[in-house]
């Protein structure tokens, strides 16, 4: 941390390096200095603090994937994980590391952002400070990070009793960023939504919370046609940006569709759960 | 450019060298140590022909500086072979015809030899799901299922098209 301090802008923090080393191959990123963070063995580990799970932000993506407590713990973590990039990219890359760089098409801003997690960071110069995932994600590749500070840990907190979660995506190819994702997470009391929630990604420069759907269904019975209509209405108010895979439409045809579905999905496990 | 000496093991061997902190470890292992096994497509972690297993777990050498591979184990498709005869995947891979030009072979051998140390009988699906991020452009991939299917104990017969 003294080393980023010192250097400045000029720094980058190196994590797995899954997305940073391209960068650097493709010449879009030239930092005169590299700081691995791989030798900081405290940043590797996860732990559960009451009802906490705390991930360490160098935890390697495939190590998350295999951890039991983040299975129990945090469920839609544990179905995001798979759904990144390709074994070989998750044996290297690192929760925190993709948490920083902040891709908007990325799965773990967005499920960080849907539960709420704490975000930990260090400098030297400031020491230790948290940062909501609400206001961790600034813009496009952009965080709430300074150039001297590295995120140190993720806290997420244990799910209540009938929450039940989805996430799904829709890529041109097997292992793509996704052109659009949503992640869902219910909670059903007495047969009825207690707390809806979902999250996009892909549709904005940062994930965004649907808040109208959200909104719509709470109290709501966990019906389809609830589902399909809080999605139809949310998918409205957006404005997805178009590029070569998918124009902005398209992009907010399969928001309003993975909405229902991963929605859908969720109420089912949190029946399950309950 | 300052330069850091590198201590790793590779296939078995300890080996060293002094290199720049840009250094890939793909290009350490080619230029520096010599195993051209390992080969470059993208060089940029799209296409998978780099992979090499890093204390056991797939990774893209080309996605990793070689300082970060100080102290590490590394397996290269140099490893798999004893004394000029294939390994059981090898051959597999062989008898299914598992490769046409050969450029990705490497990547898919390494991918494929940490799939089977995780899961010894994966189905067709899941070994699909493991191979998705190696490319092969000669194939169409079907053999290479089928052979890794082989080296899992399978007969090796060929499997029925996906529709």
């Amino acid at each position: 941390m003294a080393l980023l301090q010192e250097h400045g802008e000029d720094a980058r923090p190196l994590a797995g390096g899954q997305s940073l080393v391209p960068l650097l191959s493709l010449r879009l990123a030239r930092p005169s200095h590299l700081v691995d963070l791989a030798g900081i063995s405290e940043l590797g580990t996860i732990v559960v603090e009451g009802d906490h799970l705390v991930i360490g932000a160098m935890v390697r993506e495939r190590s998350a994937e295999r951890h039991g407590d983040v299975r129990r713990l945090a469920p839609l973590l544990a179905q995001a994980l798979p759904l990144i990039g390709h074994p070989a990219i998750r044996s290297r890359g690192t929760i925190g590391g993709s948490l920083s760089h902040a891709d908007p098409a990325a799965e773990l801003p967005a499920v960080a952002l849907l539960l709420d997690a704490d975000l930990v960071a260090q400098s030297s110069a400031r020491g230790t400070r948290t940062i909501t995932a609400a206001d961790f994600f600034i813009g496009f590749f952009t965080t709430a990070l300074e150039p001297d500070e590295i995120l140190t840990e993720v806290r997420i907190h244990r799910p209540p009793p009938g929450t039940g979660s989805a996430i799904e995506e829709v890529a041109r190819r097997h292992g793509d960023f996704a052109m659009v994702g949503a992640a869902a997470v219910v909670r059903l009391e007495d047969g009825k939504i207690a707390d809806a929630r979902v999250a996009l990604t892909g549709v904005s420069g940062v994930p965004v919370r649907a808040t109208e759907a959200e909104t719509v269904l709470d109290g709501a019975e966990p019906t389809e046609e609830a589902f399909a209509t809080a999605a139809e209405e949310a998918a409205k108010s957006l404005s997805p940006p178009a590029d070569l895979h998918g124009s902005s439409a398209y992009r907010r045809h399969l928001a309003a569709l993975l909405m229902r579905r991963t929605l859908k999905l969720a109420a089912q496990r949190a029946r399950e759960a309950a | 450019m300052s330069t850091f000496d590198v201590e790793l093991t590779v296939n078995g061997t300890s080996r060293q060298g002094s290199v720049e902190p840009r250094r890939t470890l793909a290009d350490f292992l080619r230029e520096d140590l010599g195993l051209t096994g390992t080969h470059l497509g993208c060089e940029h972690g799209v296409c998978g022909a780099c992979t090499v297993l890093v204390n056991g777990e797939p990774a893209r050498s080309c996605l990793m500086l070689a300082v970060q591979a100080r102290g590490a184990d590394i397996l290269t498709v140099e490893g798999l072979a004893t004394d000029g005869v294939m390994n059981p995947l090898q051959q597999a891979m062989w008898e299914s015809h598992g490769f046409q030009c050969g450029f990705c072979t490497p990547g898919f051998l390494m991918q494929i030899t940490a799939l089977l140390a995780e899961n010894p009988n994966p189905g067709e699906a899941e070994i699909r799901e493991a191979l998705s991020g190696n490319l092969c452009r000669c194939t169409g991939y079907e053999s290479i299922v089928n052979g890794v299917l082989r080296a899992a104990g399978h007969d090796g017969s060929p499997i029925e098209p996906q529709h």
